[in-house]
C-alpha cells in the first residue's frame, strides 16, 4: 500500500490549474429482462436463479437483443439531445474476467446508437452549465463476485472468489461526456450536479429505478488538472464505480488537490484506474491503463445491426415525458413558489412527492406542508429519503381530503399519518383501528362541556358576562376530555351556546 | 469498424517473442517447446493469408454478416431459464449456490 | 449385416410406418452394427442407447395407436455431430476441454429431430472445434474412412461422413464452416448439404465462427437429406441470424430433380477450381460428372470468379479471429475441465494452465492468429481485409448467378488422404477447403453428391453444387438428376461399393 497522498490546498489548486471531467455513467435499465435473454433482472434474487444458457455463457447459446433495451437507449439518447444513428452494431469487447461469462461483453465500439448530445446542468445557485454529451450505447452487465477469505472481504487477499451470474447480460446504457472544461473551482459540483440532472432524467424516463445504492446508476470520474498557461489536456485518472452523488463530488475534489500535489511537485500523473474510498473521501490506485488489454474490438457476429427508421425514432420522441428541468419551471409558475422556496424542495427530494400528492387531489400548499414539515422530519429521523418513506403520495392526499371533510382535525391527522408510517394500512384503515375519527355527535360533547363548564364556575361567569375569549379554557378542558378527538371549532359553539342556555 | 492502418503490407514475420505475446492475451500457458513450433507456423500462415491486403481497395466495403438482416429483436418477456442446480451442474467447483474459482489477481474492468 | 442399415431413410420411415418393421428393429440394428464396426471406424464418442430405445419406442407407439406420423423421418436413427448440444449426453466438441460436459439444454435443431420422431443414436467424432479437414483434431482419437480404414473419413464432420458410410446411421448432422459437412461427404463417398448460412438455427450449435457456421443434413441419398433439411430448416428466434423464411421445398425439388429432365438450366463450371494441385482423379470424375449433366439437357458454361483465390486467405483470417473469441469462454470457471487449481493459483493462471492443457495444438494455432488478426494495428490490415475479401467474393458470385442458375466444382481437390499425411503442415491442411470456402464466405447453399470413383486410386470424389442464397431448390433439383444419372451409368450407387468391414465380434 502507498502512503496517504501530499494534498494541495483547494484554492491553490484553482490557482494553478483548470480541472478537465469526463464522466461515464453506466445505468441499468429496468426491463423485465436482460438484454439479450429472457432472464428476469430483479435485484437480491438467489445467486444464480435468473440464468440461462445465453446468459451463463454456455457453449452453443446465442443472444437475441430486448426490443426494449434499444427503446430505451433512443429514448435516453433523445432527452439528451443526441442524434440516433441510422445503422449501428454491437460489436464484442474481448477481456478475461471471471465475472464475464463469455470473456467478451457485448458493448458498442465505434458505432453508438446515441451520439452528439448535452445536458443543461442547474447548480445550486442557479447557474446552468451545458454538459456536452459523446455518446451513449449500449453494453451488459457483469456477474459479481464474492471474495472469501483475507480479512477485508475484498479482493486483496482472498483466498477465492464465488460468482453469481444473475446480474451478467442485465441491460447497460453506458453516458460518456465530452471533456467537461472551464467549471474552475466548481467543478466538484458540476460533477454531482450531472449525476444529479442525468438521475432525474433518467427517472423522469422510466427507463431505469436509479438506485446508486443498489448499483443501478454507476459513475467513473475521469479528472485531469492543465497548468493555467497549458494549451493541452494534462493525464487523467479514472475514478471507477463512485456510488453516491456525494461521492461523486469528493472524488472528483479529492483528485484535483492530489493531482495539483503530484504535478507541483513535478510529478507526473499515471494513466490509472482508481478506487475511491467512502471512508476516508481518497481515491488509491489502480489498474495502469498503459498496460491495459487490447480489447480486440469486432462486429458482433451473433448479432445483425440495428437500423431504427426515422419514424420509429419520431415515435419514441413524442413518448418522452416533460424534462425535469422544464418541469421544475412549470411547478415553480404552478405552486408559486420563491426561486429559494424551489431549491429547498429540491433538497430535500420533495418536488416529485409533492407533485404526486397534488396529482391524488391535495392543494399544492397542504401537499408541500405535510412532505416538508413532518414526513421531512420523519425522513430525516429515519436516515431515508422522503420517497423511501412507508407512505404513498396517495396516502397523504387521503389524509388531507379527510381533514378538509372534517373527519379529521390536524392533531388527529397527524395521528393518521403516523399509523401508516408505522405499517397499520391504509389511512382509513388507521382512523377506523385508532379510533380517531372526530366527535362529532352533540349529545356526547354536550356532556363535556356540561362538565366542564360546572367544574369552572368562574370561567362560566366570565362568559355570561361577555367575555367570549374566556371560552378559550374551557374549549381546552373539553378536547382533553374528549382526548382531542372532538372538532374544537363545534366545542366553541357548544360552550356559548350552553352558557348562555 | 475502423483502426490505425498498421503499415503492414505483404511479408509479415513473427517473433518468438510475439507468440509469447499473443498466448498471454490468449490465456495459454503454452511452453517453450510450442512457442518455437507456433512461431514458424504461425509466420507461414500469416503470410500466405497476408495476400487478402492485395485486393482489398479503400473502396470495397467490408461484409461483417453474410445475409443482410437488420432490427431482430425479441420483445421484453420473461423466458424459462435454469435451475441454480442446472446453472452449476457443468462447474468445476460450486459453493453456497456459487461458481467457486481461484482468487482473483486483476481488476474489474 | 442386417439389410435395415442399408435402407435409405426414407425406405426405412416407410416400412416403420407400414408396420413392416417396427422403429425399435431399425434402431437396435443400427446399435449392434456400431457394436461391430466402430471399434475399426471410431465414428461416435458416445452412443446413446438407452434414450435412443426409448425414442424409437415412442414412434412405434405412435404408430400403433394410428396416428400421423410426426415426420416423413419418425423412427429413422440418426448421427448428431458432437458439436450440437443435446441433454442427456456429453456434448465434447471433440475436445479435451469440455470432456464429460453434459448441456443442460437442447439445440434447436435436437428439439425439432426428436420431434419429428428421429431417433438419435449418440454424438460423433470430430475435429476439435470443428478445426480441421480429417478428424484427426480430435482430442479422443481419428475417425477411419470407411472405403480405407488409413485414410481420413474428411473433416471437421468426419464422425458423422464415416457412420453413414459405415452403416452405422442412416442419417447424420454435419455443421459447415469452411466444408466441414461437403468435404467430408466427398471423402466417404455421401451426400452432404450446407444451407443458405440462417436456414438453419445455430442455437445449441458450439460456436466456430459465428458468422459462418451452418448445420446442415448428412445421408446416403439426395432426397434423405431434403426430407432432413426439412425437419432442420426454418426460422428460429433463439437465433437473431436466422432467416425469417418458409424452409425451401427441396423435397420437391428432388422429386422434380429424379425425373431426369434439366433443360433449360444453367450450369457454370467455376473456372479458378482446376489445374495445379487439384488430383487427375478427381478432375476425370468431375468431367464426367459435367458431361452427364449436359446429357441431361442443362447448359454448361464456363464461368470465372477471379476474387475467389483469395477466398482461403480471408477465411483464415476470419475463421480464426471469430473463434478467438468464441472460445474464450472455455476458461474453467463455470464448466468443463480446470487444471492447476491447488488453492495457491490465481483465477488467471488456472485459466492459462487450463487452456494449455485442454486445447490441442490447431485450436491454439487458430486462436493465436485471431488473436493477431484481431488485435489493434493489425486489425485494418486483417480482418478488415478478410471482410472485404468477402465483399467481392460475394460480386464474383451476384456476376455468376446473373449467368447461370448453380454453379459446379469439384468438391475437394484431392480424395480421401492417408492419416497423418498432413497431421504437422497446417497450410497442406486448408487446402482441403479450396473449393468449399467461397461459399461459406457469400453465405450461399451448397452441397456434395458423389461422382464416379477416383480411376486413379479407387476413392470417392465430390460434385460441389452451389446456388444463391434461399436458392436450395435449385441445387437439390440438379443433385437429384444427377444421382438418378450416375446410378443408372454406374450400375448403381456408388454407396454400395464400399468394402465390407471387417465385424468386431
Ligand atoms: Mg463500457
Ligand atoms: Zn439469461
Amino acid at each position: 500500500m502507498t502512503a496517504a497522498a501530499e494534498l494541495m490546498d483547494y484554492d491553490e489548486v484553482i490557482e494553478r490549474f483548470d480541472p478537465v471531467l469526463g464522466l461515464e455513467v453506466h445505468v441499468e435499465l429496468s426491463t423485465s429482462t436482460k438484454m439479450f435473454c429472457g432472464c428476469p433482472v430483479v435485484f437480491g434474487a438467489e445467486p444464480n436463479t435468473q440464468v440461462c444458457p445465453t446468459c451463463l455463457g454456455l457453449p452453443g447459446a446465442l443472444p437475441v437483443v430486448n426490443a426494449k433495451g434499444i427503446e430505451a437507449a433512443i429514448r435516453i439518447g433523445l432527452a439528451l439531445n443526441c442524434e440516433i444513428a441510422e445503422w449501428c452494431r454491437f460489436a464484442r469487447k474481448n477481456y478475461f474476467y471471471p465475472d464475464m461469462p463469455k470473456n467478451f461483453q457485448t458493448s458498442q465500439y465505434d458505432e453508438p446508437i446515441a451520439f452528439n448530445g448535452w445536458l443543461d446542468v442547474e447548480l445550486e445557485d442557479g447557474t446552468v452549465v451545458r454538459v456536452d454529451i459523446e455518446r451513449a450505447h449500449m453494453e451488459e452487465d457483469t456477474g459479481k463476485s464474492l471474495h472469501v477469505g483475507g480479512s477485508t472481504g475484498r479482493i486483496h487477499g482472498a483466498e477465492h472468489s464465488l460468482l453469481d451470474y444473475n446480474r451478467a447480460g442485465v441491460p447497460l446504457i453506458e453516458i460518456v461526456t465530452k471533456p467537461i472544461t472551464g467549471t474552475g473551482a466548481r467543478a466538484p459540483e458540476v460533477a454531482r450536479a450531472y449525476v444529479t440532472a442525468l438521475r432525474d432524467l433518467l427517472r423522469a424516463l422510466e427507463v431505469s429505478d436509479v438506485r446508486m445504492d443498489q448499483g443501478s446508476v454507476r459513475c467513473d470520474a475521469n479528472v485531469s488538472l492543465m497548468a493555467k498557461d497549458a494549451t493541452e489536456f494534462g493525464t487523467r485518472t479514472e475514478t471507477k464505480n463512485v456510488n453516491s452523488l456525494r461521492s461523486v463530488e469528493r472524488a472528483v475534489r479529492f483528485e484535483m488537490t492530489r493531482q495539483a500535489a503530484v504535478l507541483a511537485e513535478g510529478g507526473t500523473i499515471r494513466l490509472e484506474t482508481r478506487h475511491f474510498d467512502e471512508s476516508t473521501g481518497s481515491t488509491s490506485s489502480g489498474r495502469p491503463k498503459e498496460t491495459s488489454e487490447d480489447y480486440r474490438y469486432f462486429p458482433e457476429p451473433d448479432l445483425v445491426p440495428i437500423a431504427p427508421s426515422r419514424e420509429w425514432v419520431e415515435e419514441l420522441r413524442k413518448t418522452l415525458p416533460e424534462m425535469p428541468a422544464a418541469r421544475r419551471k412549470r411547478i415553480q409558475v404552478e405552486w408559486n413558489l420563491t426561486d429559494l422556496e424551489l431549491r429547498d424542495l429540491l433538497n430535500v427530494g420533495a418536488v416529485d412527492v409533492i407533485a404526486a400528492t397534488v396529482d391524488a387531489g391535495a392543494s399544492p400548499a397542504e401537499a408541500r406542508a405535510w412532505w416538508v414539515s413532518h414526513l421531512a422530519q420523519e425522513a430525516n429521523t429515519r436516515g431515508v429519503e422522503l420517497a423511501d418513506l412507508p407512505i404513498t403520495p396517495a396516502q397523504v392526499a387521503d389524509v388531507i381530503k379527510l381533514v378538509a371533510a372534517g373527519t379529521l382535525t390536524n392533531k388527529l391527522a397527524r395521528s393518521v399519518v403516523e399509523g401508516v408510517l408505522a405499517g397499520e394500512g391504509e389511512p382509513v384503515e388507521v382512523v377506523e383501528k385508532r379510533g380517531l375519527k372526530v366527535v362529532s355527535d352533540d349529545s356526547a360533547l354536550i356532556v363535556a362541556v356540561d362538565e366542564a363548564l360546572a367544574g369552572q364556575p368562574d370561567v362560566l361567569e366570565k362568559i355570561r358576562s361577555g367575555k367570549v375569549a374566556a371560552a378559550g379554557a374551557i374549549v381546552g378542558a373539553v378536547m382533553k376530555a374528549t382526548k382531542g378527538q372532538a372538532d374544537a371549532k363545534r366545542v366553541r359553539e357548544l360552550i356559548l351556546e350552553r352558557a348562555n342556555a | 469498424m475502423k483502426r490505425n492502418p498498421p503499415g503492414v503490407r505483404g511479408v509479415p514475420t513473427i517473433s518468438r517473442d510475439e507468440v509469447a505475446h499473443l498466448a498471454r492475451l490468449a490465456r495459454l500457458a503454452v511452453t517453450e517447446q510450442e512457442l518455437d513450433k507456433f512461431a514458424g507456423q504461425l509466420d507461414i500462415i500469416l503470410q500466405s493469408v497476408a495476400q487478402v491486403t492485395e485486393v482489398a481497395a479503400e473502396d470495397v466495403p467490408p461484409t461483417s454478416h453474410a445475409v443482410p438482416l437488420t432490427n431482430v429483436f425479441r420483445d421484453d418477456v420473461v423466458r424459462p431459464g435454469l435451475t441454480q442446480q442446472q446453472a452449476l451442474s457443468g462447474a468445476p467447483a460450486a459453493e453456497d449456490g456459487r461458481f467457486r474459482v481461484p482468487r482473483i489477481l486483476g481488476e474489474e474492468q | 449385416m442386417s439389410e435395415l442399415t442399408r435402407m435409405t431413410a426414407a425406405e426405412l420411415a416407410a416400412k416403420i410406418q407400414a408396420k413392416e418393421v417396427s422403429a425399435v428393429e431399425v434402431t437396435q440394428a443400427h446399435l449392434d452394427r456400431i457394436a461391430d464396426v466402430d471399434p475399426a471406424v471410431h465414428a461416435f464418442l458416445h452412443v446413446s442407447t438407452d434414450s435412443a430405445l426409448a425414442q424409437a419406442r415412442a414412434v412405434d407407439e405412435d404408430v400403433a395407436a394410428g396416428n400421423q406420423p410426426a415426420s416423413p423421418l419418425a423412427g429413422v436413427p440418426l448421427a448428431l455431430k458432437d458439436v450440437v448440444t443435446m441433454q442427456g449426453a456429453p456434448t465434447t466438441v471433440g475436445s479435451r476441454m469440455l470432456e464429460g460436459w453434459e448441456p443442460p439444454y437442447d439445440a434447436t435443431i435436437t428439439t425439432r429431430m426428436l420431434e419429428a420422431g428421429i431417433v438419435i443414436l449418440g454424438k460423433t467424432n470430430m475435429d476439435e472445434f470443428a478445426m480441421g479437414s480429417s478428424t484427426e483434431n480430435s482430442a479422443y482419437g481419428p475417425t477411419h474412412n470407411p472405403w480405407d480404414l488409413d485414410r481420413i473419413p474428411g473433416g471437421s464432420g468426419g464422425g458423422s461422413s464415416a457412420a453413414l458410410a459405415s452403416f452405422e446411421a442412416a442419417l447424420a448432422i454435419g455443421t459447415d464452416t469452411g466444408g466441414s459437412i461437403r468435404q467430408p461427404g466427398a471423402v466417404t463417398g455421401t451426400v452432404g448439404v450446407k444451407p443458405t448460412y440462417g436456414g438453419v438455427s445455430r442455437y445449441g450449435l458450439v460456436a466456430f465462427s459465428s458468422s459462418l457456421d451452418q448445420a446442415g443434413p448428412c445421408a446416403r441419398t439426395v432426397m434423405d437429406a431434403a426430407l432432413l433439411h426439412e425437419v432442420i430448416g426454418g426460422h428460429d428466434p433463439l437465433d437473431a441470424t436466422s432467416i425469417n423464411e418458409p424452409v425451401p421445398p427441396v423435397v420437391q425439388a428432388v422429386r422434380e430433380g429424379a425425373i431426369g429432365d434439366l433443360r433449360g438450366v444453367k450450369i457454370g463450371v467455376v473456372k479458378e477450381f482446376s489445374g495445379e494441385g487439384y488430383d487427375p482423379g478427381v478432375m476425370v470424375s468431375f468431367n464426367e460428372a459435367v458431361e452427364q449433366l449436359r446429357v441431361l439437357g442443362a447448359e454448361i458454361v464456363e464461368i470465372s470468379c477471379p476474387h475467389f483465390k483469395y477466398a482461403l486467405s480471408a477465411y483464415y483470417l476470419i475463421a480464426p479471429s471469430e473463434c478467438s473469441s468464441n472460445l474464450a469462454r472455455f476458461d474453467a470457471m463455470r464448466y468443463g475441465i480446470r487444471v492447476g487449481d491447488n488453492g495457491e493459483r490465481s483465477a488467471e493462471e488456472v485459466m492459462s494452465l487450463t487452456r494449455e492443457a485442454g486445447f490441442g495444438a490447431e485450436v491454439k494455432r487458430r486462436i493465436m492468429i485471431g488473436t493477431y488478426a484481431l488485435s489493434s494495428g493489425y486489425y485494418d490490415a486483417y480482418y478488415g481485409s478478410a471482410q472485404k475479401v468477402r465483399t467481392l467474393i460475394k460480386r464474383d458470385f451476384d456476376a455468376a448467378y446473373e449467368k447461370v442458375d448453380v454453379l459446379v466444382s469439384p468438391t475437394t481437390p484431392t480424395t480421401a488422404f492417408p492419416i497423418g499425411e498432413r497431421a504437422d503442415n497446417p497450410m497442406a491442411m486448408y487446402l482441403a477447403d479450396l473449393c468449399t470456402i467461397p461459399a461459406s464466405m457469400a453465405g450461399h447453399p451448397a452441397m456434395s453428391v458423389p461422382s464416379k470413383l477416383s480411376g486413379i486410386d479407387g476413392l470417392p470424389v465430390g460434385l460441389q453444387i452451389m446456388a444463391p442464397a434461399l436458392q436450395e431448390t435449385r441445387m437439390y433439383r440438379v443433385a437429384a438428376a444427377y444421382e438418378v444419372a450416375r446410378n443408372e451409368s454406374d450400375g448403381g450407387p456408388l454407396i454400395s461399393r464400399v468394402p465390407e468391414l471387417e465385424v468386431a465380434r
